[in-house]
């Protein structure tokens, strides 16, 4: 390990490691603006320059490597002089429009020009004026205001994986932007306003909306994928205002999707913020108590066998544990979670979570995607694959849809036969998946949620094993399902399946149908076929007011995923909570006390007074809700069935990535986006929207 | 005054053929193979020996430039590339080369790729010399044609290839790791170093980088010998070199001298005089337009050497010497030179992009006097701001030329400002 001296400090630190950073763990922060640990050294900016001893000239810290025996000092007149004259030089031609920049307050120039600025401009010319660059719905541009770090440029091409940012023209007249003027087709693009370190790339609908210190910071997890980025909620009052990244290495890193960020407008939309209640055929408002009379009046005398539930894709696993509770005290086995029809196996942990982990995808050296395309379903996990991808020696191949994931990888087909003959062996990707020492596979929710999910459940697990990617020796797994609904894996741990005679999804909505099921409670399930479910008295209990509570018969109002104190776990597992950033819209309540509330009603009164006693109740049962923002690995157990497929393509489940769930259906902001993306406004007339 | 029989560049005026065959009769491709069997370590030796500084204006030596590169053959090619993006203002030394030497070239690029373990050289030619690039396309043909290059170069069971790639004609591709990436088909701005070329340059692998001139004069230094090249000039400026004398002189000429010949000997014998007599003598750019310029006082006996040129706080460059006589009106001059490198600054790196536009439009105000004596003080600060805090070697080169100016002819300048408000006219605020 190298010593080196920084400022009269020794410090021995990691062989690798720039100045710069020895510099941080020194305790000395050097000041700098192109430098981001997550990109490419660009060392443009010219901020971080310290002095060397026998250097003949100051050397960008951000860029040199660490070597035995430097002696550096960063706080001397001439390092200050230079930082000075950097930031001179960086502010000659920046507008110092601060008091109308969005940036303002959270800006890095700002900051380090009250450390290094000086009180009054030396410069008399005319200053640079830039056209300012349009990049889509989502990212505002003053390209006046940019100071040339090319984070931008490095992130869309190492991280996005998108070669559509990059410098045009040379000296002053060097402009960031997109060769050809179009939007970006990123589904991280936002994560560059993030990055960029003066006002020039800004949040489009957070414009002109709020400063940085009015807001109220909540830290909490998206549930908009089945990922659970780390997030950070900022309200001011009851309003979202906006939601930012929040680091967790094992997640997201400090990376979150387009829909996470920027649907948070649809928080304030099409919300249902009383109950309603259907009168002659119409749905009216009503208070708490009348909808719950109405629900009362309807089941009484209805047989628990008549009765089921279904929760949706955004349930919190508190209310998903007092439903089936309330539904086993009426005495009804009908219940699922999985509205799409996954044929998800309840009974083997290990066969519905991501168990390589989504920071173990680094450690692997092979992958197969079976019915999914990642960049769609979950954004943050495929720059994860894009990230090993780019350390080398990392084969791919895909059965499923052809689309561009932002990564090489072998296109096999789109044919469960295909699945047969890597299990057997025969493939030559087989080959490739056994000579590999970590191998791993990405059943997406295409291949599951078909008639025969179940046989290709059972398929993908022959491949796991054949192919060598379950190995105990090095505790690794390389057998993986991908969700795209944050409420499903805390579902299934629940057991929020059908019981003893119980039917699934589809039996239930054929059920309610046929006449067979009475009454369906659905738990912000919107995705399922509303006008199948005949005559059946539908409660339909969520935040907004998407297709399940146009059908419902009443209508009790819940909370959004910042309105409450929740728990989800995403796809690998990983135990996770929700806090409270803004309270839920007019009456709508927490979504588990509204369901202990019908219980008391309809005299099941369930058996916890407070959110701790109910956590206390999940831990009964699943232990793995003990660790939250932990991990509990889960034991390999045959899962799947074996048995006929069918012939039809593997597909992705989404199509469109900015409209998959009620809240980013309701969003403004996410409908420009899927009209910017997928052309849906040359069909559009000119009385729509 | 260098003697003909020790002259490297026979055919440099093209007066001859330039065709393999005349070459030949002019010594090239003799005992070619006799080099290279001489191995790897004492062809290095030999330039070492030779005191040989890079032509391409640093004056790095190129024998301690070779010796860089890993002594191991790894798993990575060697590449040497040849900087012929010659974009220097008042340089053309390396285009004659190219027209009328190419052979020098090609052997030279022969032998120093062997020496440096590598089997592909790349020769980077600025866009603009087009007919160079068919004179030296024409040269290669010729050498693959005959077996002095390609799979068995010379008969000595080296494989050799020579690529020509042709630029399009930005400035800050002669800088070697812009160059290196413009070669890899990006755009084309420096690299940081470390790390450096030798160890990881084209396509992630071993390089050098060489001038044209250092890689054309290798294979007539290893013919000759060490002592013979080191004979010439002065210590630690040996050598031949040449010179492209311009401006205000009765004949401007490429000439091919001693180093350390005299300036005034330099314009005199081979460039006819300064127009109206050595008197007329304002100043000298000495090597190109990035060093600072030196006024007619220290001219009178400046030697025309690395060492010597940076005794007067310039620098001998290219040694393309630009002459301006009494006409000339200095600031101006200068001033244009600013532009320039604003226009060609890439635009990469803060200071540069920021402090050419600066220093340029303040320069420009000079010109008029449109400025207060203070900013002159102003002005030569930004310019140490950006000198040194840069990335690449433009930032200097864009610094360098306006300090030789105020250090100079600072009365100049302050007497055009007095001048201008005394007209009447007030000072820009």
């Amino acid at each position: 390990m190298p010593k080196l001296t920084i400022d009269g400090i020794e410090i021995e630190v990691e062989p690798g490691l720039t100045v710069l950073q020895a510099c941080e763990q020194a305790g000395i922060e050097i000041p700098r603006f192109c430098f981001h640990e997550r990109l490419s050294i660009a060392g443009n900016c010219r901020m971080c320059l310290v002095h060397m001893e026998r250097a003949p000239k100051p050397i960008a810290s951000c860029a040199m490597p660490v070597g035995e025996g430097m002696v550096i000092s960063t706080d001397t007149p001439e390092v200050r002089k230079m930082r000075k004259g950097v930031m001179e030089f960086l502010l000659i031609n920046h507008p110092l429009d601060c008091p109308i920049c969005d940036q303002g307050g959270e800006c890095d120039l700002q900051d380090q020009a009250m450390g290094y600025g000086g009180d009054r401009s030396r410069y008399q010319e005319n200053k640079r004026a830039v056209k300012d660059k349009d990049l889509g719905p989502l990212i505002k541009t003053i390209m006046t205001r940019c100071i040339h770090c090319t984070r931008c440029i490095r992130f869309a091409t190492e991280i996005a994986g998108v070669q559509e940012m990059g410098a045009t023209g040379r000296g002053e007249n060097m402009e960031v932007g997109t060769y050809v003027e179009k939007a970006l087709t990123s589904e991280l693009s936002g994560n560059m306003i993030d990055l960029c370190p003066v006002g020039a790339l800004t949040s489009k609908p957070y414009a002109f909306t709020a400063r940085s210190w009015e807001l109220v910071k909540t830290e909490s997890i998206d549930v908009l994928d089945a990922v659970g980025s780390n997030i950070r909620v900022d309200t001011r009052g009851a309003e979202v205002m906006r939601i930012l990244p929040r680091l967790h290495e094992d997640v997201n890193e400090e990376w979150i999707s387009d829909k996470t960020r920027f649907a948070c407008d649809g928080l304030k939309r099409q919300r249902l913020d009383q109950p309603y209640v259907k009168r002659d055929g119409k749905l009216s408002p009503a208070t708490w108590d009348e909808a719950f009379a109405a629900i009362a009046e309807r089941l009484k005398g209805v047989d628990g066998k008549k009765v089921a539930a279904l929760a949706g894709d955004l349930a919190d696993c508190e209310a998903m544990m007092a439903l089936k509770d309330l539904m086993a005290a009426i005495g009804s086995p009908h219940i699922d979670c999985r509205q799409d029809g996954a044929k998800l196996d309840p009974a083997a942990r290990a066969g519905y979570l991501f168990n390589t982990t989504i920071a173990g995808i680094e450690h692997a050296d092979a992958c197969l995607l079976i019915g999914t395309n990642p960049r769609l379903e979950a954004p943050v996990l495929n720059a994860r694959l894009r990230k090993r991808f780019l350390m080398g020696k990392f084969p791919i191949a895909a059965v499923g849809p052809h689309q561009d994931l932002t990564y090489d990888y072998d296109h096999l087909g789109d044919g469960v036969e295909i699945l047969k003959s890597i299990a057997n062996g025969r493939h030559d990707f087989a080959k490739v998946l056994k000579s590999a020492g970590k191998a791993m596979l990405i059943l997406g929710q295409g291949a599951l949620a078909r008639r025969d999910g179940a046989e290709i459940l059972g398929l993908a697990r022959e491949i796991a094993e054949s192919r060598g990617m379950i190995n105990d020796k090095i505790g690794w797994n390389g057998f993986n399902v991908l969700h795209t609904a944050a409420a499903r894996v805390g579902g299934m741990d629940l057991g929020f399946v059908p019981g003893n005679g119980g039917r699934d999804t589809e039996a239930i909505v054929a059920g309610a149908g046929d006449g067979a099921i009475d009454v369906l409670y659905l738990l912000g399930a919107d995705e399922i076929d509303m006008a199948g479910l005949g005559e059946a008295f539908v409660i339909y209990q969520g935040h907004h007011g998407d297709a399940g509570a146009h059908r419902a018969d009443v209508i009790l109002p819940g909370a959004a995923y910042t309105e409450k104190n929740a728990t989800y776990v995403n796809t690998e597992g990983r135990v996770q909570r929700t806090r409270l950033a803004a309270f839920p819209p007019g009456e709508a309540r927490e979504d588990w006390t509204i369901i202990r509330a019908l219980s008391a009603v309809l005299g099941h009164t369930l058996a916890f007074d407070d959110a701790r006693m109910l956590r206390a109740r999940m831990v009964g049962a699943n232990s793995a809700f003990i660790k939250v923002d932990g991990i509990t690995p889960a034991t390999w157990k045959p899962f799947g069935r074996n048995g006929e497929t069918g012939t039809s393509a593997l597909t992705s489940p989404i199509n469109n990535f900015y409209m998959t769930d009620p809240i980013s259906r309701a969003s403004e902001t996410m409908a420009r986006c899927s009209d910017v993306r997928l052309g849906a406004k040359k069909d559009k007339t000119g009385t729509d929207g | 005054m260098l003697k003909d029989k020790d002259r490297i560049f026979t055919n440099i005026y093209g007066l001859g053929d330039t065709s393999l065959k005349a070459a030949k009769t002019r010594g090239d491709w003799s005992r070619t193979k006799a080099i290279m069997a001489k191995g790897r370590e004492k062809i290095i030796a030999e330039i070492k020996d030779s005191g040989l500084r890079g032509r391409g204006g640093a004056g790095f030596g190129t024998g301690m430039k070779w010796s860089f590169m890993p002594k191991e053959p790894s798993v990575r090619p060697h590449y040497l590339v040849i900087n012929a993006d010659e974009g220097e203002p008042g340089t053309c030394k390396d285009r004659e080369i190219l027209r009328n030497e190419p052979h020098k070239l090609i052997e030279g690029a022969l032998l120093a790729s062997f020496a440096m373990g590598a089997n592909t050289a790349y020769c980077y030619v600025r866009g603009e010399f087009f007919r160079e690039t068919e004179a030296l396309q024409r040269a290669v043909d010729e050498a693959y044609a005959a077996g002095l290059i390609g799979e068995d170069a010379c008969k000595s069971g080296y494989k050799f290839d020579f690529y020509i790639h042709r630029g399009m004609g930005a400035y800050i591709c002669g800088e070697e790791s812009a160059l290196i990436e413009s070669l890899e088909g990006k755009k084309g701005q420096p690299r940081m170093k470390p790390p450096f070329p030798a160890n990881c340059g084209l396509y992630g692998c071993p390089t050098t980088v060489n001038n044209v001139e250092s890689i054309a004069v290798a294979s007539t230094i290893l013919r000759r010998g060490a002592a013979w090249f080191a004979g010439i000039g002065k210590p630690n400026n040996t050598g031949t070199k040449l010179f492209n004398i311009s401006g205000h002189v009765n004949n401007p000429c490429t000439v091919e001298e001693e180093m350390g010949v005299p300036l005034k000997e330099l314009i005199e014998k081979h460039a006819g005089g300064v127009r109206g007599g050595w008197d007329n003598l304002k100043a000298v750019i000495p090597g190109g337009s990035s060093v600072p310029v030196v006024p007619k006082s220290q001219c009178n006996t400046l030697c025309m050497d690395f060492d010597s040129c940076r005794e007067v706080r310039s620098g001998l460059g290219t040694a393309a010497v630009i002459v301006m006589d009494q006409s000339t009106d200095i600031v101006a001059a200068i001033a244009r030179l600013s532009r320039f490198y604003m226009h060609e600054s890439c635009g990469q790196c803060t200071p540069c992009r920021e402090g050419t536009g600066w220093m340029s439009r303040m320069m420009q105000r000079l010109v008029q006097g449109n400025a207060s004596v203070a900013e002159i003080d102003l002005l030569e600060e930004v310019t140490r701001q950006v000198e040194g805090h840069t990335i690449c070697a433009l930032g200097d080169a864009a610094a360098w030329p306006i300090q030789g100016l105020i250090r100079h002819f600072r009365p100049e300048i302050e007497q055009r400002i007095a001048d201008r408000q005394s007209s009447g006219e007030t000072a820009a605020a």
